[in-house]
């Protein structure tokens, strides 16, 4: 079993980083220089986006966010944290969507979808609080509202806490990958057997925090349109991340199978259309609730009226077109069993979450201003966002394609399936 | 150190929801009206006539930096303009028919709520609304994430956004420390029309109705932040519907902490609950999950004994009918080794006795 250890125990260099040696004419190993230039040459969009990126940063750091942002006295918030905290937040919900159905609801099929989902988690929650930092205007001091001076009375506060705590329960649920692969036994058993309370920890964490951004905006109830303002906030932005949760492994595990095949073990790939249809069900379900909820909100509040106005018009493309439509497209793949529908329906849901979270927190806040003084974001908000995308993307890949994430490490297949093995053999 | 870190989650959510002011207000059926004796000023808009002396005192009294256009350049009364870092109040003129010249004036700054969003929402408690009625910022605490200035009704909190790294939100103190050393805020002292009534919040309310009642017509009927917002320090009382002169008549009487006080309840509610009802489920699974393989062992059993029983009773019945067939046939050779055997004797006997053998037979 153990010589299907991908990676782990032999190291060949690809003939790729080889070059002639310019005197000896003999085959040489390159240097970083030339890796780097050699790996951005192969990855125009990602070395522009570092680039970019590092620029952005250095702007951000150096002339503050009046030279990088367009926010102003009336619009305190943008995209870096409308996109960056509401929706990598909303988006990093797999986490714990993934391991709740396989460890506390018996969902044993979907075990091979936990590692996948716990990595992108992880790193959507460390890539958020990164990305506050380019946000916040001292953020040395973010750690203040924990251990310095404790604003309990604030909803952000809530939020600051269970994402510190969740983002510690996300490292160490993903802590067996990382020992796995350092070889670690004997910790990272002791570190395994947490993982019960660790996934009801990480429920109630996500519980707390995905409907506390939500309830962040039940504060101003002047400033956010009334289609979108409700009581039911919180209950929104929760339920709408699980379905977020959901349609996210679905493409994550669509994009990990396009390109990242040969990391993944006999079992990950034979389960793999077990979780696609699964979650699809269950994001059939979960979003015609949502469905059905928000009207709930639009009838508790006598906003019919509203629904006449252009807002009203927006409103009714964002929960028809972005929920009850990809909640169909879902059922309709689930029933036909045809993965197209799926992957379009959750792609289509991902994209629901964004408008959704860019109508509370921009579109329809400040819905009174003057157009004058709406927001809009500045290039480098764009790039700092793309940025963060890009980070989320590269560190994935390079997590994944070292430890054992798409496929059981051998020396560990302790659940009861039968020991997995790589389907193409190891590497590359 | 599950069980410890689970009890310190249940310790700081029950600890969020319990210092919330609104929901222990909510608990303890009182209604929070201000500080007892706490400052207030009613801003008489039928009297500002625009002069701009109290922007230029506050920017005095603050040191806050000198704008670009002199404070006797009233060509910025055109425009609306808002409060920024540099400048914690600004005259803004509105049109008004009616009025002497056609115009009249609000002046813009911090209402120092008496239940402020801007301390609700800060989640390091840098602000603090004061007994005497000021709401004040202490830039030390502050981490800058702006969720104050999202919060306020009245979008008073500015920021220093050009600064990279320690940069403040800057707003209206009310004259907090000029207050103290027992002088008036440096608007009020300025203002040469008197437009400003400055006094205890409870006595300036009593005054602001007194003139609405005595000048029938003057006024509209509403002393706004009497009870917007859950009410505010600065009121402002006007010739001419509030909205006319750039205010929101849609923010409700709910103050800011009772909007946040459910959600903020919940908290521990859902730390309290969760772990159970996902502990049974948790549960459940197991025990189903256990059931069916007891079951399923049982089965194997159940049928594994069975077929060892059929085959014991095959083997038996086998047995037997060995057994039986075996004592037939042993019966039967037996019987033919003795009818042989008497066969033979018989032979022999006839042979021996001859004749004798034959009447013995007739005999018989």
């Amino acid at each position: 079993m153990s010589d299907h250890k991908p990676d782990v125990s032999t190291f060949t260099v690809d003939p790729k980083y080889l070059t002639k040696d310019g005197i000896t004419g003999l085959a040489r190993e390159l240097t970083t220089k030339e890796k780097i230039l050699e790996a951005a040459r192969l990855h125009p969009v990602m070395a522009t986006l570092l680039i970019m990126g590092g620029l952005a940063t250095i702007l951000r750091f150096t002339f503050g966010l009046g030279t990088v942002t367009n926010l102003d006295d009336n619009n305190p918030w943008g995209i870096w944290i409308s996109i960056d905290l509401l929706c990598g937040v909303a988006l990093a919900a797999g986490g714990f969507v993934t391991s709740a159905a396989c460890y506390i609801f018996g969902f044993k099929k979907f075990h091979s979808a936990v590692r996948p989902a716990i990595l992108t988690a992880f790193i959507g929650y460390a890539l958020v609080v990164f990305a506050l930092n380019y946000d916040v205007g001292r953020p040395y001091r973010l750690p203040y509202p924990l251990f310095w001076s404790q604003g309990t009375s604030s909803l952000l506060f809530e939020v600051g806490l269970c994402v510190f705590l969740y983002l510690t329960v996300l490292f160490i649920e993903f802590f067996p990958a990382a020992l796995e692969w350092l070889g670690l036994k004997k910790i990272r058993n002791v570190v395994h057997s947490l993982t019960i309370v660790l996934t009801i920890f990480g429920v109630v964490l996500s519980t707390l925090h995905q409907s506390s951004l939500g309830a962040l905006f039940l504060i101003a109830p002047s400033k956010v349109h009334p289609l979108w303002y409700s009581s039911y906030l919180p209950v929104y932005f929760f339920v709408s991340a699980i379905c977020a949760g959901l349609s996210v492994v679905i493409f994550e595990g669509m994009l990990s199978h396009k390109y990242m095949h040969a990391k993944m073990d006999k079992m990950t790939i034979e389960e793999h259309d077990g979780v696609m249809f699964g979650f699809a069900k269950a994001a059939a379900f979960v979003l015609m609730g949502y469905f059905f909820i928000k009207w709930v909100g639009v009838a508790a509040d006598n906003n019919w009226h509203y629904l006449g106005t252009g807002y009203g018009a927006w409103f009714l493309v964002e929960v028809i077109g972005f929920v009850f439509l990809p909640a169909v497209c879902y059922a309709i793949g689930y029933r036909e069993q045809n993965p197209t529908f799926v992957k379009v329906a959750a792609v289509w849901t991902i994209l629901g979450i964004v408008v959704n979270r860019l109508n509370v927190s921009q579109i329809a806040f400040n819905w009174q201003l003057p157009s004058d003084l709406r927001y809009f974001p500045h290039f480098w908000e764009i790039v700092v966002t793309a940025f963060i995308i890009g980070l989320h993307v590269l560190l994935f890949r390079l997590i994944a394609n070292r430890m054992p994430i798409l496929y059981t490490h051998p020396d560990y297949a302790d659940h009861d399936e039968d020991v997995a093995e790589p389907a193409h053999g190891g590497g590359h | 150190m599950k069980r410890r870190s689970f009890l310190g989650l249940v310790g700081a959510a029950g600890l969020g929801a319990s210092l919330a002011p609104a929901a222990a207000q909510a608990a303890g059926n009182t209604h929070f009206t201000g500080y007892k004796d706490s400052f207030g000023v009613v801003f008489d808009a039928t009297r500002c006539i625009g002069c701009r002396k109290c922007e230029a005192a506050c920017q005095k009294v603050n040191d806050l930096p000198t704008p670009k256009k002199p404070f006797d350049d009233l060509s910025v009364l055109q425009d609306h303009r808002r409060t920024d870092a540099k400048t914690y109040t600004v005259i803004n003129q509105f049109a008004n028919p009616a009025a002497p010249e056609g115009k009249t004036f609000h002046k813009f700054q911090c209402n120092h709520c008496n239940e402020p969003a801007c301390a609700s929402s800060c989640f390091v408690k840098a602000f603090t609304k004061n007994p005497d009625g000021s709401v004040t910022y202490d830039a030390s605490l502050c981490v800058g994430c702006r969720y104050c200035m999202v919060a306020c009704p009245f979008y008073v909190p500015t920021y220093e956004y050009d600064s990279a790294l320690v940069p403040k939100v800057q707003k209206c103190t009310f004259c907090h420390p000029r207050l103290e050393q027992g002088l008036l805020p440096g608007c009020v002292e300025a203002c040469p029309k008197e437009a400003m009534l400055f006094g205890k919040r409870e006595e300036v309310l009593r005054l602001a109705w007194e003139r609405i009642r005595s000048n029938p017509g003057k006024y509209v009927e509403h002393v706004y932040g009497e009870h917007e917002m859950g009410g505010t320090a600065w009121m402002v009382i006007s010739p001419i519907p509030f909205a006319q002169i750039g205010l929101n008549e849609g923010l409700g009487v709910t103050p800011a902490p009772a909007l946040t006080a459910g959600a903020l309840g919940a908290v521990p509610i859902v730390v309290g609950l969760w772990p159970v009802l996902l502990g049974g489920l948790y549960g459940i699974n197991t025990m189903r999950e256990r059931a069916v393989k007891k079951e399923k062992a049982e089965a194997v059993a159940a049928a594994k004994q069975e077929t060892q029983e059929a085959a014991n009773a095959k083997l038996q019945d086998e047995l037997k009918k060995a057994e039986a067939a075996a004592q037939k046939k042993m019966d039967a050779e037996i019987k033919k080794a003795v009818d042989e055997a008497v066969k033979a004797k018989v032979a022999e006997m006839e042979a021996a006795k001859g004749p004798s053998e034959g009447d013995q037979k007739e005999a018989d």
